[in-house]
């Protein structure tokens, strides 16, 4: 059977969201043989979460309106032949010859055991394991866990990267304390767990996603006394092509409008979260005026009381496998970077394709366009047929993936962090919550030692080694660093982890011997 | 004197070049450094902060060694604890019997150079490291070996020095005058001028001699070096296996693995090395970490179930004898060479600058500087 390494798949899709799922059917459809391999037990990825199975959940559509469209596609992918490996937790890829790439990912007997990179929704939680380590957590040296997780390496003829993206946080003054919780990771736990992180939630950050938290949070029975968006509206009407070429995006946008007037909650544009107050946990938020630059006004703090604050900046593209291979990224209009892809969605590196958010975030509609049109171009490749992608269907879908894609990158240019809110930041502000590195020693690192960018800053604060891997930091490091000194400023740089998830070593020594080496 | 002209250019800000400033400082002189890329950006950042005595075979190498062993010892002393110096020593393990008969005559040599060796019994090998794996041959204890946090100690040595760093700028010519002497260089921002340069580019430095017309053959080895989840103490000395001196030693081109283990005082444990020439490769090699984390798991059997958070990979400067290039250009008057120190330029960063800093004031070099002499490749070219 394909997976064993005797007979290669054709195609292996990274990631079972609306991105893998569109791409893996219609790399099915096309005769290609296709396995989805994705961390998680279910299909759906970030945006279409199941609730966990016991919670006798038996509605999940009830959260949303898009489900039906997704059960389509989860029943078409069902039916497809291709192949779901659950459970599957890819740390790396590599070339193995000319044609055939090798996917190495770890299967835990407990699937959640390792974490893959935008799982967590407690920003307050820490990722475990931070600090120095020599407390050792209660662990004693015969005690190490992970040996129970077993290697699997697939072989495929093409990848297709549909790993999405992972929130984006910045942080501020108490942002450590329970009770913070990042926005998309709000929902996921609404989604999945049916839960509600407080009673009192205020909803703070930039980008359309608090729209849809805050009027998730309110239906399921939350009180949101604001929301917080750090940007203006006013972005939107310097597009208003690519806005009025989008309706059903407006349609979304005046859906949680009205929820958010239904729920008499006020939007506050030009407002964010400047500090957290409470001793435990959050009691109160400070909400201050931002200028253009998101720089707080003074004297405009007002406090508002809380047990609660779900905060998001945007999503960012998990990348880190694909450039890991040396495939290209670009920067996109709000300082993330995403994979530079052709009109078909192949990567700079031939073989390799990608999907959805990691080309830069833009919803689900435009991940199953995407989809769509990678698995049509792989089946044209590995099949020999060019013409497949010379069809109308696919001249179609490139024209609604164009459309939606300009809709997003307006969208996220006006959502962009101005480079005032580094000064929310007070010198002992925790920013790399793993390793515990302040905002105060990554400026001396900057100033004093001559760190220009979140690389050098990594090595001489250690900002970014601990457990997330500068998934939580690294946008907040990139912006610290570059604010230093314009002199000498080195442009950041994509993430590079070439361990996209923690392996243990008993796992790697394991391995089956990689041929071609003496 | 103005802003764009001084004493001396270092050209890079890694460690070597770091030193190379620190001390030409020390003596008086003005002293700017370049590099392209930032502080600690190349080689050093990839390190793992080796100062090592353990692995030289007696020969220029290790009297190298031992000078920087003496001036790490002291630079602990003047710059702040961030350095993270460590003075813990390395412990050499056997894997049985015969191995331990040829560590024995290794090390007797290097103890008649002066090394201090201390060897420990089988069976009292887990006094020494609880953790070891049983069944070993024995092994020797090395009580000079010590570490630092490199990209921190290059950092601190250049802030320490007082020079003018100049990142981001990378180095386009090499400016000389009428008679072919060194006048300084040209960078992507403008004209820098010192009637000395020092190429301290690691293994870039190849490229930094042909700019200023000169010849240095230095190639690159990478290495991977594999990072844990941060632990408790679980390992005390820099602990690695007797083979590992032998492809220390080795020019071959095919990869070689060896394990060298050690904790680090943030928490995790640092396992190298590999060896393999492949160009400027930085691609993830799957067969590189399966070899390091299986001799690694063979020493300390406790980490089979510790997990690897982080991998990254580096390029040892490595000249066809093993040797740094340390001193004046052959060709080129007002060039020094001070690179290609493979995969040791952390620890022998100390006595290179030193060595380069008397030379640029015609003191007494503090050892013999022959073996090292950059003029040696010329006969090659």
């Amino acid at each position: 059977m394909p997976g064993s390494p005797s007979e290669p798949y054709d195609l292996v899709v990274i990631g079972a969201g609306p991105a893998g799922l569109a791409g893996a059917v219609t790399a099915a459809r096309l005769g290609l043989s296709v396995a989805v391999v994705d961390a998680a037990a279910q299909t759906g990825g970030q945006y279409f979460r199941h609730p966990a199975p016991g919670l006798g959940a038996a509605r999940p559509q009830a959260l949303h309106h898009d489900w039906p469209a997704f059960a389509e596609l989860r029943g078409r992918f069902e039916a497809s032949g291709a192949a779901h490996l659950a459970g599957h937790h890819v740390w790396a890829v590599t070339r193995q010859d000319e044609e055939m790439w090798s996917v190495h990912a770890l299967v835990g007997e407990d699937s959640g055991a390792v974490g893959s990179g935008t799982g967590s929704a407690e920003v307050s939680g820490s990722p475990s394991g931070g600090g120095t380590g020599s407390d050792g957590e209660g662990r004693t040296h015969e005690g190490f866990s992970a040996e129970r997780e077993r290697p699997v390496r697939l072989q495929a003829r093409a990848v297709l990267f549909a790993t999405g993206a992972g929130e984006r946080h910045l942080p501020f003054p108490g942002w450590t304390l329970p009770g913070v919780v990042g926005a998309g990771g709000a929902q996921a736990m609404l989604k999945s767990g049916l839960v509600l992180p407080g009673q009192r939630v205020v909803v703070a950050g930039s980008g359309p996603l608090l729209l849809a938290v805050a009027s998730s949070l309110a239906a399921a029975g939350a009180h949101v006394p604001e929301v917080a968006e750090a940007s203006g509206y006013l972005g939107y009407a310097r597009r208003p092509r690519a806005l009025a070429a989008n309706p059903h995006k407006l349609l979304e946008a005046a859906v949680h409008g009205t929820a958010l007037l239904r729920h008499r909650i006020p939007l506050r544009t030009r407002s964010a979260v400047t500090a957290v107050h409470g001793t435990d946990r959050v009691e109160a938020v400070t909400v201050s005026r931002l200028d253009r630059d998101w720089r707080a006004l003074p004297g405009t703090g007002r406090r508002i009381a809380c047990d609660a604050l779900a905060v998001g900046h945007g999503l960012a593209p998990q990348t880190e496998l694909a450039t890991g291979l040396g495939c290209a990224t670009r920067r996109t209009p709000d300082g993330t970077h995403a994979l530079v892809l052709d009109g078909l969605q192949e990567t700079s590196v031939p073989g390799l394709w990608a999907a959805g958010e990691t080309g830069g975030t833009g919803g689900w509609q435009l991940a199953r366009t995407e989809g769509e049109l990678a698995g049509i171009a792989v089946a044209a490749r590995l099949r020999a047929l060019p013409a497949l992608t010379r069809s109308r269907r696919v001249r179609d879908l490139a024209r609604r993936r164009d459309r939606m894609r300009a809709f997003a990158e307006a969208m996220v240019a006006a959502h962009a962090p101005g480079p005032g809110w580094t000064a929310w930041l007070d010198d002992d502000t925790d920013v790399c919550r793993c390793e515990e590195v302040t905002a105060g020693s990554i400026r001396d690192a900057v100033t004093a030692l001559g760190a220009r960018d979140a690389r050098t800053v990594k090595l001489l604060t250690r900002a970014g080694m601990g457990w997330c891997q500068g998934r939580m930091c690294g946008a907040a490091v990139a912006c610290l660093a570059a604010s230093g000194t314009a002199q000498g400023t080195v442009p950041p740089s994509a993430d590079r982890r070439p361990l996209a998830v923690p392996v243990p070593l008993g796992a790697l020594a394991a391995l089956p011997e990689e041929p071609g080496h003496a | 004197m103005s802003n764009s002209s001084s004493d001396v250019i270092v050209v890079g800000a890694g460690v070597v070049g770091a030193a190379c400033a620190y001390y030409a400082a020390r003596t008086g002189l003005s002293v700017t450094v370049v590099d392209r890329g930032p502080v600690a950006g190349g080689t050093t950042g990839a390190g793992e902060g080796n100062l090592l005595v353990s692995d030289k075979e007696p020969g220029p190498e290790l009297e190298l060694a031992l000078l920087s062993t003496r001036l790490w010892h002291e630079l602990a002393r003047e710059l702040p604890a961030g350095i993270e110096y460590e003075a813990k020593g390395g412990l050499v393990v056997a894997s049985d019997a015969h191995a331990m008969a040829a560590l024995r005559k290794f090390a007797a040599a290097q103890a008649e150079a002066g090394v201090t060796t201390e060897e420990i019994p089988a069976d009292r090998l887990h006094e020494a490291e609880p953790h070891l794996a049983p069944g070993l041959g024995g092994g020797f204890r090395y009580p000079q070996d010590a570490q630092v946090q490199p990209a921190l100690a290059a950092a601190h040595l250049l802030r320490a020095s007082g020079a003018r760093v100049r990142t981001g700028e990378e180095v386009a010519a090499v400016l000389t005058g009428a008679n072919g002497e060194v006048r300084g260089v040209r960078t992507t921002a403008g004209e820098l001028h010192a009637p000395f340069v020092v190429n301290a580019a690691g293994t870039w430095g190849g490229e930094v001699a042909r700019l200023a017309g000169g010849r240095l053959p230095v190639l690159p080895r990478r290495g991977f070096v594999l990072v844990t989840e941060p632990l408790p103490r679980v390992v005390r000395h820099k602990v690695y296996a007797a083979d590992y001196v032998a492809d220390v030693a080795s020019g071959s081109a095919a990869l070689q693995t060896s394990a060298v283990v050690e904790g680090t005082p943030a928490g995790p444990v640092l396992i190298g090395a590999s060896r393999e020439r492949v160009g400027f490769d930085r691609t993830l090699s799957v067969e590189v970490l399966r070899r390091l984390a299986a001799q690694a798991t063979a020493l300390f059997p406790v980490l089979a179930g510790v997990r690897a958070m982080r991998t990254y990979a580096g390029f040892r400067p490595y000249l066809p004898d093993h040797l740094p290039a340390i001193g004046p250009d052959p060709r080129v008057p007002g060039l020094l060479h001070a690179c290609g120190h493979e995969g040791a330029g952390i620890g022998l960063a100390p006595a290179t600058g030193l060595a380069v800093a008397r030379q640029l004031t015609g003191g007494e070099p503090p050892l013999d500087l022959g073996p090292f002499h950059p003029g040696r490749f010329a006969a090659a070219a």
